[in-house]
């Protein structure tokens, strides 16, 4: 659905590459992670991915085209984005910001009718943030705001989410929530979905497919549970770490043991 | 409420407001007339004193007020979302320093001749107005998140006191005679001496408009980044593009006709903010409608509290208007 082609990119001509000859593929339905440490090129990726960058080499189709030659308009309708944090210069709703989602799907002098207003109020529902509607944005907590501009997402575009280190500001009980959210709208809804973190547990808790990054590149991919090894996480991040499956949740757990100096 | 019933009442109470004072505010001044007989037709025009004062005094006046106060807060909210600071006006950026040094420079090199009935003035005052919009546009795009407070206000300054220097340079080589006159508009003036001004400052202005009329809701994104714009299906390179342009020509027009008349880029569009929301869908024609009716109540106050002396009106708003953005500075930190 979403494939990057051995893409590279560097943000000023003369600056070292980003990401460097990475290809992957996000298939429909899929839930990937990108994992890597910080500075590995991850949101940069996300970046090239969601068409906001053009690779200096190298391409990204979206379901079969060209990402280059897409509008905007016409890549937002069927993918959205979620930053790591959002904040606003003007004071505005939960409602009005998840309206905005439906910005791509209004023609020029359009107001959003009864069916925009349906869908946004359906995935405030989704999201399990219909009580705040009214609440202006800026006074929720990180975790709501994060699952209000999921909601916005959602009501733009349901087939695919690009999520940056969508849990990186919270704190641990809204880390749960995220990845309890993401993971539903994945397995009940279809959500194709690919989230850059450097958090190992949640990648490994959700996330289907792992896409390790190192310094730009792609250092393994694969199914979660054949990528995630103490081999691989001691080559993104110099940690001698123990890997197994935790008793009761049955996913992969993560537990650092020690730092390796380079 | 649903945004069209939303839009439907704000424009209808804004407008009803900004059209009562729109029809009151000729009719008052600092020497009493009679309506009956300015419009008494019977009257020869020679002898008829109340008709003078009404149709060559005031109204001008009061047109070009509504003009030049819609035009500015309208400029000012779109620089606000584009530069993703309620402290970004035409006036604190430069930009109405810019369009009055234009403005100064045509009027002093003596091209203020029409070519095919539009004035050279307007020209020039937006010419400069885009010069000093460019500068801001390249500061804010190399920064990134937008540009910070501090940023804009120094650029502001920076810009507003080269602009100055330039201004007074030219005004230093230009007659005496013609220096009382620019002194006077370069404190923002709305007595313009009769309606052709006004007719040669309306084209840019509603050219302007059209292009404002298309940008709230792309507007509205941009307030929460370029990225989050450009992935909401904002094409945003060309929706700056086209916003940082009729700003320009909107603030040139203003300025050309009334000067650099301040803070009204800042007070309206927050004041309207204030009663409406942040919906740039309903702010953009609150603010036009608000800022009118603004300008030209502060230039009623202008023409009558120091009569038969008219203050310009570029004072009244300062008075109002400077202490009014230290309190959102302070409120802002």
């Amino acid at each position: 659905m979403l494939r990057a082609d051995n893409v590279t990119f560097r943000y000023h001509a003369g600056t070292p590459v980003v990401v460097d000859g990475v290809t992957l593929e996000v298939g429909r339905g899929d839930l990937v992670g990108i994992l890597g440490p910080n500075g590995s090129g991850k949101t940069t990726l996300l970046r090239l991915l969601s068409g906001t960058r053009q690779p200096t080499s190298g391409r990204v189709l979206f379901d079969g085209q060209p990402m280059a030659r897409l509008s905007r308009r016409e890549i937002a309708r069927h993918l959205a984005v979620v930053p790591q944090e959002t904040e606003l210069a003007f004071e505005y709703s939960a409602l009005e910001i998840v309206l905005m989602g439906r910005h791509a799907h209004l023609g020029l002098f359009e107001v959003e009718g009864p069916r925009d207003y349906i869908l946004a109020r359906e995935a405030l529902a989704a999201t399990g943030t219909a009580h705040l509607e009214e609440r202006a944005f800026h006074t929720l907590s990180g975790g709501e705001k994060q699952r209000v501009v999921i909601a916005a997402a959602l009501a733009q575009a349901s087939d695919v989410l690009l999520l940056d280190e969508p849990t990186a500001s919270l704190d641990l009980g809204y880390q749960l929530d995220i990845a309890t959210l993401l993971s539903t709208l994945n397995r009940d809804r279809g959500v194709t979905m690919a989230i850059s973190t450097h958090d190992l547990n949640l990648a490994a808790s959700i996330c289907r497919h792992l896409v390790l990054m190192r310094s730009g590149r792609v250092l393994a991919s694969g199914l979660t549970e054949d990528v995630l090894t103490p081999e691989h996480v001691r080559a993104l991040y110099d940690v001698d770490a123990d890997v197994h499956v935790h008793d009761e949740t049955g996913h992969m757990t993560v537990v650092p043991v020690r730092r390796l100096r380079p | 409420m649903s945004l069209r019933r939303r839009l439907l009442t704000v424009v209808g109470i804004f407008g009803a407001g900004a059209l009562a004072v729109l029809l009151w505010a000729p009719t008052v001044g600092s020497t009493p007339i009679s309506l009956a007989r300015a419009f008494d037709t019977a009257q020869p025009w020679a002898d008829n004193v109340d008709a003078q004062i009404f149709f060559v005094a005031r109204l001008p006046r009061v047109l070009a007020g509504a003009l030049i106060g819609a035009t500015l807060a309208a400029a000012g909210v779109v620089l606000q979302a584009l530069m993703r600071n309620p402290l970004a006006t035409p006036f604190t950026l430069g930009v109405s320093a810019g369009a009055a040094l234009g403005a100064m420079l045509a009027i002093a090199l003596r091209l203020d001749v029409g070519a095919l009935g539009v004035s050279s003035v307007p020209i020039a005052s937006f010419l400069g107005s885009l010069a000093a919009i460019a500068i801001v546009y390249g500061l804010a795009s190399s920064q990134k998140r937008g540009l910070s407070t501090n940023v804009l206000l120094l650029a502001g300054v920076t810009l507003n006191s080269f602009f100055s220097a330039l201004i007074l340079f030219v005004q230093y080589l230009a007659d005496f005679a013609e220096s009382f006159r620019a002194v006077r508009w370069l404190m923002g003036d709305l007595d313009v001496g009769g309606y052709g001004p006004i007719v040669a400052a309306t084209p840019f202005i509603v050219a302007a408009f059209v292009v404002f009329a298309m940008l709230p809701r792309a507007l509205n994104l941009l307030t929460m980044g370029e990225d989050m714009a450009a992935t909401r299906g904002v094409e945003v390179a060309r929706t700056q593009r086209w916003a940082f342009f009729s700003a320009s020509l909107a603030t040139g027009a203003a300025v050309s006709l009334g000067g650099p008349v301040g803070f009204i880029g800042i007070v309206v569009p927050h004041l309207v903010r204030l009663m409406v929301g942040s919906d740039h869908r309903v702010v953009l024609p609150a603010a036009t409608l608000f800022g009118a009716a603004f300008l030209v109540l502060c230039d009623l106050v202008a023409r009558t509290a120091m009569a038969p002396i008219e203050i310009p009106v570029g004072i009244i708003t300062a008075l109002i208007g400077g202490p009014f953005f230290l309190w959102l500075l302070v409120r802002q930190a």
